[in-house]
């Protein structure tokens, strides 16, 4: 008698067993997703990676797999991203971190306020206008002082990447910095300590593992970056360190060949696969690092 | 490690309440957060229409014995009863297999630590356990949402500002809004955990004088690490030690004659 | 003595600090006004180069051969369609996603499998999305080069954000609030759908806008699945005159983006080209940092509002 009351619970529980397989669907799809990338680069850059055999990929010296004689050297690529993801840390690392000890430690909660939001609109910006500015403004002044600089630069691309990633460094960095307890700090302070002394001696170590996962998920970012690369550091694959040079991203191979005629399954078509598989694999490896060091950190504090 | 009955019938039988007017049984009550036993053989008869008052040093499984009545504890993996808990007059084990935790709670009304008025109006927070239970007629639901507000003495205060924020209400007023939202279902059994202890004496004497006045229709368990609270308003009183039901009887009779030496410490104030 | 001395050394240390700390503080001040007058520099160039090229005959006209008379018609009709195919897709999945693993999902290897995904789906390059885009929404479910497939990347790209929005937003509501609804007999849905839904709405509303502004912007998913970047014509009407009225033709239309007619101007030589790529800047850029600030403004408000 007593539980025969409520007659509507029938329903309710149809509707309760209906919206858990539906969320749980929504759970699953970001699964598929990452599932739906790494099948799809693996089953289309597999006749590249079939065809060319791996020996050709380490030993060439250059990367023209749509030419009539193809060479496969994917360090040709590497080199591109490697040096502008190393400007482009150049930058952000000093500049992120300063300005993360900064807003975390000197100035004052309004400013911090007003500025972290500010700030992150850096990384906001349409990528395509920050290509824009560095071929058109930037690259022109870097001429002024550099005046054999060409064109296409991966100076140029690797500096302004280098603004777009200082949000992910001081953001998270001043977050982590933050979470570490204001005792230590008064610890540091009582025996006579100044603020920087107190934020470089106690703050940076404490909040380090928080720092490295934003170094991590920023090259993370400067790796995967595009279309500032695509716009102002060249599209032709070339093997060199030299900043001052011109060279294509793996990124940037992958716009440059995309914007042809590109019919499917044809060489072109797998090899853009096959760069973004090399891609995948770099980024998967920072962003796992970046990850785990993160969860170490909430882990600490 | 089977534990043995703590409590000794004998010393209590003048206390127990008659069976005509027990309303919740506890048996042999065991429940485990994962391999870990917090209660060990509860068993207790709580008499309908008088206010029951659970006490005890923290830790002790107070709480946790008055969550396992509207099964909160289901809401939680790993969780596990063992016993039965019934509930008279029909004998419903509200631990079988067969029943719904959901219509349990909905015979269960339940008031928290802390109020914890839903971020709606005054009139929606008590309305929502109504609409929950198929209330959807206009006219009945503000006669029944007055009648839940009257009891709960917010009635006056509140009338006039029905479609307000409830966080707009003092602390006090927030949980008679509580306690009001938790009796507009007619339940047959409300369950107070300390309800006070977020609040200052003059709301808390408001929360004692309501919970009074609320057995005349409901019977109510209370949990409360205030001696003196469960002096004033309880009829009876279980103390619990270490997931055991130590001593179950009168309030009068344990606060002035505890039978047992743990039960004379903690009431004398020798520990917890 | 040896005290008098002792004392002296301290006071220059301490002064010594104290001097460090000021400069420190100064640096970081101006290196502060200097990251953020980048942006500054930005807006102003993309103003300077481009304003003078906004008017309504450059958002009522299609691409042209001729810098002066080209507009931007065709690309911001395509990011409107594209928006609505990201955010029917990224919305409703992202906040599903989201309840299930705050609210329903048991702790498990799975449910951490889930969260790990997830952390590096956010970090995965946008161009990959274009490549997964490519290969199975363009060729193997056969969409082509259109509305549909694009919309498509861009609502799988964004998807992590609003997740992690959502997740954030049901975070902050206390358990407590949850407890009540059991307590009075709700169902886990009833207390998803009568209260936290509602109490996150404006958490996962900011989460929603920066998703779209991030989506707005995006071009290298767009360029990979073959955007094409002169488009002289509009997709098909999504309303009709016969019945039924609505057509959804227009997901299959070949389609350009603002972005992506950006690039297109970026990447010609002649001034007269840049100014109309610096308008389209400005337009993308009005709109994606005043997304932005809609959603900061909506957190402030937010958090300001909450009273647990």
């Amino acid at each position: 008698m007593l539980f025969s009351k409520v007659a509507s619970r029938r329903w309710d529980k149809g509707v309760e067993w209906a919206m858990v397989w539906i969320l749980r669907f929504g759970g699953w799809i970001s699964v598929l997703v990452t599932f739906g990338i790494v099948i799809t680069l693996v089953t289309e850059s597999g006749p590249f990676f079939a065809k060319v055999p791996f020996q050709r990929l380490v030993s060439d010296r250059m990367w023209t797999p749509l030419f009539a004689d193809p060479q496969y050297g994917i360090s040709a690529l590497l080199a591109g991203t490697l040096v502008t993801t190393g400007v482009a840390l150049l930058v952000a690392v000093p500049l992120g971190t300063i300005l993360a000890i900064f807003l975390s430690e000197f100035a004052s909660v309004r400013l911090r306020e007003v500025v972290k939001p500010m700030l992150e609109l850096l990384s906001a910006v349409p990528t395509v206008v920050y290509g824009y500015f560095a071929l058109l403004t930037l690259t022109p002044l870097l001429q002024i002082v550099l005046p054999d600089l060409p064109q296409f630069s991966m100076l140029s691309a690797g500096l302004i990447m280098g603004i777009m990633i200082i949000p992910y460094v001081t953001s998270l960095g001043e977050d982590s910095m933050r979470s570490v307890p204001m005792l230590l700090r008064e610890g540091a302070y009582a025996l006579g300590d100044g603020k920087l002394g107190v934020a470089l001696r106690v703050v940076f170590p404490g909040a380090f593992s928080g720092l490295a996962a934003a170094y991590v998920l920023a090259i993370s970012r400067a790796v995967g970056e595009t279309m500032i690369v695509a716009i102002a550091a060249g599209l032709q694959p070339k093997l060199t360190m030299n900043p001052l040079d011109s060279a294509a991203t793996v990124t940037a191979f992958i716009v440059q060949v995309s914007l042809g005629d590109l019919p499917h399954g044809s060489i072109g078509y797998q090899s853009i696969f096959a760069a973004g598989a090399v891609l995948f694999l770099m980024t998967l490896g920072f962003n796992l690092a970046g990850h785990a060091l993160r969860r170490r950190f909430h882990h600490a504090v | 490690m089977k534990p043995s009955s703590p409590i000794s019938l004998g010393t209590n039988q003048t206390d127990a309440p008659s069976p005509s007017s027990v309303k919740v049984q506890v048996q042999n009550l065991n429940f485990f957060y994962g391999s870990h036993q917090v209660l060990r053989s509860v068993t207790m008869d709580v008499p309908a229409l008088k206010v029951t008052a659970l006490i005890g040093p923290s830790g002790c499984g107070k709480t946790t014995l008055l969550r396992c009545l509207n099964r909160m504890h289901d809401l939680y993996p790993g969780n596990r009863y063992e016993g039965s808990i019934l509930v008279q007059p029909d004998g419903t084990n509200i631990l079988g297999a067969g029943v719904d935790p959901i219509q349990v709670r909905m015979r269960f009304g339940m008031v928290f630590q802390k109020p914890n008025p839903f971020p709606k109006s005054i009139y929606e927070n008590v309305a929502y356990g109504l609409r929950l239970q198929g209330v959807n007629q206009r006219r009945e639901l503000d006669e029944r949402v007055e009648k839940a507000l009257r009891e709960a003495a917010l009635w006056e205060e509140a009338k006039n500002r029905l479609h307000q924020m409830a966080h707009n209400l003092s602390g006090g007023q927030q949980q008679r809004l509580c306690i009001a939202r938790a009796i507009a279902t007619d339940p047959d059994v409300v369950l107070f955990d300390e309800p006070t202890s977020a609040l200052d004496p003059i709301a808390t004497s408001k929360i004692e004088e309501l919970i009074v006045e609320l057995k005349k229709r409901v019977t109510v368990l209370i949990v409360t690490h205030n001696l003196q609270q469960a002096g004033r308003i309880s009829d009876m009183t279980a103390f619990m030690y270490l997931g055991e039901l130590i001593e179950f009887g009168e309030t009068n009779r344990m606060f002035t004659n505890p039978a047992k030496p743990q039960t004379e410490d903690y009431i004398s104030g020798r520990f917890g | 003595m040896r005290s008098e001395h002792f004392l002296e050394n301290q006071k220059q240390t301490a002064s010594r600090r104290k001097a460090i700390d000021l400069w420190f503080g100064r640096l970081g001040f101006v290196l502060m006004l200097g990251t953020l007058g980048v942006l500054a520099v930005l807006l102003l160039n993309l103003a300077v180069n481009g304003l003078s090229r906004i008017d309504w005959h450059f958002l009522t006209s299609f691409p042209s051969r001729k810098a002066a008379e080209a507009g931007v018609l065709s690309a911001w009709v395509g990011t409107t369609l594209l928006m609505l195919v990201t955010a029917s897709l990224a919305i409703p999945l992202g906040v599903a996603a989201g309840v299930y693993l705050e609210e329903y999902a048991p702790k498990n290897r799975w449910t951490d499998f889930i969260e790990i995904n997830i952390a590096n789906l956010a970090g995965v390059p946008s161009i990959l999305y274009g490549l997964m885009a490519l290969g199975l929404f363009v060729y193997k479910f056969k969409f082509g080069q259109s509305i549909l497939a694009g919309g498509m990347a861009l609502g799988c790209l964004v998807l992590p954000i609003v997740i992690v929005a959502t997740r954030e937003s049901l975070r902050t509501i206390p358990s407590s609030i949850r407890e009540a609804a059991f307590a009075l007999g709700a169902t886990r849905w009833q207390a998803v759908w009568h209260h936290l839904l509602r109490y996150s709405t404006g958490g996962i509303a900011t989460g929603v806008i920066l998703a779209m502004s991030r989506a707005i912007g995006e071009s290298s998913p767009l360029i990979t699945i073959g955007a094409l970047t002169f488009i002289a014509f509009l997709p098909p009407a999504p309303l009709i005159a016969q019945p039924p009225f609505v057509s959804f033709e227009w997901l299959f239309s070949p389609f350009t983006a603002l972005p992506i007619q950006m690039f297109n101007w970026v990447s010609r030589p002649g001034e007269e080209f840049q100014a109309n790529a610096a308008a389209a800047g400005l337009i993308l850029m009005v709109i994606t940092l005043g997304m932005n600030g809609v959603a900061i403004l909506l957190r402030r408000h937010v958090q300001r509002n909450i009273k647990w």
